[in-house]
């Protein structure tokens, strides 16, 4: 089945496009034949049998057995068909491949998290290798999210305490959009990732590499990299402006106002603080709704992040030097 | 009864006084007060839902953040389901006509009825109170364990919900007895009216799966309070349970929005074919079915909630057998036309408005059935475009047509007919505008509930907008011509549109105890093979009247 981009359907990239949109497009025109049966079909009646003159008796015809019969048994017949398809479909989704490549997947306010049995790691960038089964044993640490991606078709809730399952097979690499599907507050709409499906090759080297240590380049470089990489950037901005959370672009070495009332003193302590146990000091005036990234973060790549919240505070320093 | 000489004494002036009105047992004085508070919510509900709208013209913000949007497309769906569409039909025009189409003087418990109200008023107030205070941002299902997390005021919100429902069960049983007891002798079941039939589905729905609904929102409203773990993981709950919970209300409560409109539907199309309805029998008992099968399909809001596969398939099987009765009435509604003498006053334009949109929207609801194609369709905008084509394209369109019909047998007085069909006409472009482009948002998998999206679905989002203001003045020209009417309308004759049903035997308005002298039951409701009636609106049209 050929499952390219239309006005209805984006292109399939997943085994399961080429099962499901045989479907979707078989109900589209079924349901534009019904439809024009039913609308045409009355448009045909009005006007045929529309007020001309005065008023009439009109036949006492109420009731047909066979008319009932026949538009009771024929759409029943028409829905147990497109069930059976449905169904046969839905449970190839359900029934995962043995030698499926297993990649955990995290939902949490308002990222993705992907952990490789190699102890690997990447948030919001899903990287997996084509023409191979992918299977996604996910889990929420917060309230329920679901993980989407059109081009796969594929869906699946992603709730607290219980797993749930997907798994797909990419056909063509490329990079596509990852959405969450069930709504889960403020970032919602920011809480989006990729996918990103490479040759078996690649990914392979990408799996051994590891998803890039920040060797040969500056922390703060570093630390801007995982600014994204790490969806940082999802809640606080590096312009001042206010998004979720405060702004990365403060006064490095000055004060922060805390709830409850407190000063704190904006320093490398606090910082390391605030990304491992976010709900120790909160920004006066903002919610407590930071993820912890405890196992998440490396060491490394802490200081990093420190390092690149730093250099913005510095180039606060020069603009009012200069 | 003539059109120019109505009865000088009905229920609008007799008696009179505020305190009349607020310990008034009457029903129709009841109907009227159901009406004019949904009419508050419904204006509430669409400012909520043009605010939205606006918001999504671009990707950026345009008028509030995300919390703000959150909370207004929250209080959008849940101002709109649960105090205007729930109680729209059944409480207002069902109130209002039930009675009369039985020919009795009163519903089986009239002062029930009075507390309905008040219940009602009370469940808004607590409702529209999270307004002010930190509004509710969890959408109006309020799914656990968000809801039991945020910070807003979940409680106020679902306390209203909560009483809400309990006036939604006082009129449901109200409405069962008085179908049973207060029928005219003579007036058997099959003489009833099949809006009667409609009302008599949705009250043995109201009844049964309204309690759930109660208990499942008690449950959530422990949970925040006493911190009682029964939904929220952290606490040792499941969070999928309350989704069944939920669904179990929720999905019948569909058929609490449709069944009733489409009665409506039945009772207007056979009066404006001038033609006896056809299949009775069948559109009578495929609303019952409806009722039933209805109580057995809430998983299909759950295929991709981690929900077991078996589970899911046999909700999927069941949800197409529920389908099968709603497609049953369509066809016996288009066989109705067949050989009748067709008139196209404004109702008539609403029920064929009816069959365009909601054909539509039951079709895409097989989409969402089939287990593989909902899956990528789940949480779209697909399905909200489906939900809209259902509950706006058929609930309201077969409202404003209820509305239409029983005008001047309301009020006693005739709307502009010309501002009629164009505000008709304004509602039906503006609505498709709207809504249909959500379905292809939808397939191309736009995720609903989304402040912000991203570039490529913002053309779609931007006529869907422009849509919804077309929409939107639609009713405003609806309001200005239906308060014109009060004020300068034409007084309305007893039975302007020829209708064979009781409440059309009586003046217009009605008489404070509905009828001067008990009606007989000469004719059935639809006996339009036997007897010509006339239609008074064309007398007023023949002598120039504004009409």
């Amino acid at each position: 089945m050929d499952t390219t981009a239309t006005i209805w359907m984006p292109a399939g990239q997943s085994n399961f496009a080429g099962e499901v949109d045989p479907i979707f497009y078989f109900l589209l025109y079924a349901s534009i034949i019904l439809f024009l049966i039913v609308v045409g079909g009355t448009g045909y009646l009005v006007w045929k049998y529309r007020h001309t003159g005065k008023e009439i008796k009109t036949p006492g015809v109420s009731e047909n057995l066979t008319l009932e019969f026949t538009w009771t048994i024929i759409p029943i017949i028409m829905v147990i068909v497109v069930f059976f398809w449905g169904f046969n479909v839905f449970m190839k989704m359900n029934i995962v491949p043995r030698d499926a490549y297993e990649i955990k997947v995290t939902g949490q306010k308002w990222f993705w998290s992907f952990d490789y049995p190699n102890g690997n790691s990447t948030v919001n960038e899903l990287v997996i290798p084509e023409d191979k089964a992918v299977k996604l044993l996910m889990s929420s640490r917060d309230v329920i999210h679901s993980f989407f991606v059109p081009e796969f078709r594929v869906k699946m809730d992603v709730v607290p305490n219980r797993y749930s399952v997907i798994w797909f097979k990419a056909l063509n690499p490329g990079t596509y959009n990852l959405f969450c599907t069930e709504f889960c507050g403020k970032g919602h709409s920011e809480m989006l990732g990729k996918v990103r499906v490479v040759t078996e090759r690649e990914f392979e080297e990408w799996v051994e590499a590891g998803a890039g240590g920040g060797e040969g380049i500056p922390p703060s470089e570093y630390g801007a990299q995982l600014y994204k990489a790490k969806a940082c950037n999802t809640c606080h901005s590096v312009d001042g402006s206010r998004v979720v959370g405060p702004s990365f672009k403060a006064d490095f070495g000055g004060s922060r106002i805390i709830e409850g009332g407190q000063t704190v003193v904006i320093d490398e302590n606090y910082i390391r603080e605030s990304i491992l146990n976010p709900q120790a000091k909160i920004a006066a005036g903002y919610d407590p709704v930071m993820p912890t990234y405890q196992g998440i973060l490396k060491d490394k790549q802490i200081d990093a992040l420190i390092a690149y919240i730093k250099s913005l505070s510095d180039n606060i320093e020069q603009e009012k030097a200069n | 009864m003539s059109y120019d000489s109505p009865a000088t004494e009905n229920y609008l002036n007799t008696p009179r006084g505020l305190k009349s009105w607020l310990f008034t047992l009457d029903h129709k004085r009841i109907g009227l007060m159901y009406l004019i508070a949904m009419a508050v919510a419904f204006f509430l509900g669409g400012v909520m839902a043009l605010l939205v709208r606006i918001e999504l013209l671009s990707p950026a913000k345009d008028i509030m953040d995300a919390d703000m949007y959150n909370q207004v497309f929250t209080l959008h769906g849940a101002i709109m389901i649960f105090l205007f569409i729930i109680p729209s039909i059944p409480a207002a025009l069902g109130n209002f006509v039930l009675p009369q189409m039985l020919g009795a003087k009163d519903v089986a418990f009239p002062r029930l009825n009075l507390a309905s109200w008040y219940v009602y008023v009370l469940g808004s107030i607590f409702a529209i109170y999270s307004l002010w205070a930190n509004a509710v941002d969890t959408g109006w299902t309020f799914y656990t364990p968000y809801s039991t997390t945020t910070s807003t005021s979940v409680i106020s919100m679902t306390l209203g919900a909560f009483i809400l429902g309990f006036s939604s069960i006082f009129t449901g049983l109200n409405f069962i007895v008085t179908i049973h007891k207060l029928r005219r002798p003579g007036q058997g079941w099959y003489d009833l009216p099949l809006f009667v039939w409609g009302l008599y589905a949705t009250a043995i729905i109201q009844v049964l799966a309204t309690p759930v609904l109660a208990i499942t929102l008690l449950l959530l409203i422990l949970e925040r309070v006493g911190g009682i773990g029964i939904f929220d993981p952290a606490m040792g709950g499941d969070p999928v349970l309350y989704q069944h919970f939920f669904w179990f209300y929720s999905h019948p409560a569909v058929y609490i929005m449709i069944l009733p409109g489409m009665g409506i539907i039945s009772e207007v199309i056979a009066v404006f074919s001038r033609k006896k309805i056809f299949g009775y029998k069948a559109i009578a008992y495929s609303s019952i079915a409806i009722a039933f099968i209805g109580f057995l399909v809430w998983g299909h809001h759950m295929f991709v909630s981690s929900q077991a596969a078996l589970a899911a398939a046999i909700f999927s099987f069941l949800t197409f057998m529920n389908a099968i009765p709603s497609g049953v009435k369509i066809f016996n509604w288009m066989a109705t036309l067949y050989k009748g003498n067709i008139k196209f006053d404004t109702p008539m334009l609403y029920v064929l408005s009816f069959l365009f949109l909601f054909t539509i929207g039951g079709l895409t609801g097989i989409f969402l059935g089939v287990l593989a194609t909902d899956v990528h369709l789940h949480d779209t905008y697909f399905v909200v475009a489906h939900f809209h084509y259902v509950m706006v394209g058929g609930t309201v369109i077969a409202f404003l047509a209820g509305i239409h019909y029983w005008w001047p047998k309301i009020f006693g007085r005739m709307y502009n007919e010309f501002w009629a069909k164009v505000a008709c006409a304004i509602v039906f472009i503006g609505f498709n505008m709207t809504f249909f482009t959500q379905f292809i948002l939808g397939t191309q998998g736009m995720p609903r509930r989304y402040y912000s999206y991203i570039d490529q679905y913002q053309p779609l989002h931007a006529f869907s907008s422009v849509g919804s203001f077309v929409l939107g003045l639609g009713f405003v020209v609806m309001a200005v011509y239906l308060f014109y009417s009060l004020i300068k309308g034409p007084k309305a004759p007893g039975n302007p549109w020829g209708a064979l049903t009781l409440e059309w035997s009586n003046s217009s308005p009605p008489p404070p105890h509905n009828f001067i002298e008990e009606p007989k039951i000469t004719h059935g409701p639809y006996d339009y093979d036997k007897i010509v009636v006339e239609r008074e609106v064309d007398r007023m049209r023949e002598r120039g009247l504004p009409v």
